[in-house]
């Protein structure tokens, strides 16, 4: 089994196609992208003790729970919050070793700890112990989420270095989809298992981690490398000019000298950026809506299925769309859109114009998506494909940064507009306002990337030669 | 240049995972979809 895992057994062999590799980057990605839907354990988790005692108020009352001891809905918030945070650390720390062992090895890992967690947060659901879910799901599940994220990124590079952004934007758009699998499948366990007496939380996750292993398990079988010097049939690798044209390098900086540059520290703002701004949607699109359209829970919730799939599509859209415009002009023009629809969804807001709303919020969270999605071909192109996977790594603090930054943030401003006697439909407006704001800081930035300049790649040479 | 593929490809293998992968998606989408229905009713 050891073996099996190592890099040198999964190098493609003849008749294999590249076309298989995306699906085995999807079986990771759409089991990790379950984390998006967490939160609809949040509600179940706050009431494991009055349903317990068969006492939870009815769905009319706003209490989620009157009896003592159990769970608040803040503190169940920071497991999602704790399991981005060890996403990008994890991502970070373990991007090299990634590259190191190989996909299929990374992913197995990641396969383990991710279901382990899964594991954990059920049994500290099952003994109601918040410490041991945030330890299972936090910490574990987090790790296993980010050494998930990073571990298909620059092998689907190296296999398709003709289209990077269509096969890293496939991948990612995984994570964006597992959420629409996540959702129902926790809601449709949690009522297979529910009784008078329980809510089915701790045996749904127990459940789901069996299951989400296996998929995953298969992923990392069916993932290869491709062997060393293999290109696609009739793709001619760029001259050093047409590369140098299209803002590529043709060379490799390792992922420590990478983030010496300025190059790096631009896009880490980009992702930031794009991060907080999607986040600020996400985290109040389902309030906001209700508040400013005083549409049904129902709807609302629909609605926010509904950013999800253009979460999800822009993904692909976007990051394949990349492929032919250009990285940076993709970015120019999600930081430029993406600004302009900000500032103009709450006046369709004020408009009762629900349908530009959705649509108008629908293409800022497409360009959320496809910001994560386009960024590892944006990476590839400045540093090169050898170590893209660790560098990658690296950036993705930025959204463990984001993931508490952006929430905290949009959270604070509307309880500050709330606290001055602000109306709740008109306190959104400002969040919005600011993140439109944020969004031109994005624009400058990614306006700020010029190629890597020559002293990197010369200090990079040393420094592999010295090693 | 080194090919990968002197070996006919076996395009029944893609087609398999594509459509293991494919499964839960479209599931997923058409209960997101169904669920969205209801902004509109």
């Amino acid at each position: 089994m050891a073996a099996f895992l190592d890099r040198s057994h999964s190098i493609a062999g003849p008749g294999f196609s590249r076309w298989l590799v995306p699906p085995a980057a999807l079986c990771i990605h759409l089991c990790i992208g379950q984390a998006y839907a967490f939160s609809v354990f949040n509600k179940p988790m706050a009431q494991l003790l009055c349903a317990a005692q068969n006492a939870c108020p009815p769905a009319t009352v706003k209490a989620i729970s009157t009896t003592p001891g159990d769970w608040a809905i803040t503190d169940l918030g920071w497991i999602f919050s704790l399991a981005i945070v060890f996403l990008g650390l994890s991502a970070a720390v373990f991007g090299r070793w990634v590259e190191r062992v190989g996909p299929r090895r990374a992913m197995f890992t990641a396969a383990v700890l991710f279901c382990a967690g899964l594991l954990v947060a059920g049994f500290g659901v099952s003994i109601h112990n918040l410490p041991i879910v945030f330890l299972g799901y936090g910490v574990i599940g987090g790790c296993g989420l980010g050494i998930g994220y990073i571990s298909p990124v620059s092998t689907l590079i190296k296999w398709f270095p003709d289209r990077p952004g269509l096969a890293t934007g496939t991948a990612i758009m995984g994570f964006g989809g597992g959420a629409l699998i996540g959702a129902p499948l926790a809601v449709a366990l949690m009522k297979h298992y529910s009784s008078p007496t329980s809510n089915g939380v701790a045996p749904t996750m127990m459940t789901m981690a069996v299951i989400y292993f296996i998929y995953m398990i298969v992923g990392s079988m069916l993932v290869r490398l491709p062997a060393p010097g293999w290109r696609p049939a009739g793709y001619t690798p760029p001259t050093v000019e047409a590369a140098a044209a299209r803002m590529m390098t043709t060379r490799s900086l390792a992922m420590t000298e990478a983030i010496k540059t300025p190059q790096f520290w631009f896009l880490w703002v980009v992702l930031f950026v794009n991060v907080t701004a999607g986040i600020g949607v996400l985290g109040q699109a389902s309030l906001m809506i209700q508040e400013m359209f005083g549409v049904t829970v129902a709807a609302a919730a629909g609605f926010v299925g509904l950013l999800s799939l253009f979460n999800m599509g822009g993904r692909i859209f976007w990051a394949s769309t990349s492929d032919r415009l250009g990285r940076k002009r993709t970015y120019m023009i999600f930081f430029a859109l993406g600004a302009v629809l900000y500032a103009l969804t709450p006046t369709f807001g004020h408009m009762h114009a629900i349908v530009l709303f959705i649509l108008g919020y629908g293409i800022i969270l497409s360009m959320y998506g496809g910001g994560f999605a386009t960024i590892p071909a944006y990476l590839r192109d400045m540093f090169g494909t050898q170590q893209v996977g660790a560098i990658h790594g690296v950036l993705l603090t930025a959204w463990s940064a984001a993931g508490v930054a952006g929430p905290a943030l949009v959270n604070y401003i509307r309880q500050s507009q709330l606290d001055h006697g602000v109306a709740k439909a008109d306190a959104y407006s400002v969040v919005i306002y600011i993140m439109a704001g944020l969004l031109v800081v994005g624009f400058i930035s990614n306006l700020m990337v010029k190629p890597v300049t020559e002293e990197h790649f010369a200090n990079a040479t040393l420094a592999e030669a010295a090693g | 240049m080194a090919q990968n593929s002197p070996a006919p490809v076996n395009t029944t293998q893609v087609i398999v995972g594509w459509i293991w992968v494919g499964i839960p998606l479209t599931w997923g989408v058409i209960v997101t979809l169904q669920n969205a229905a209801k902004l509109f009713q």
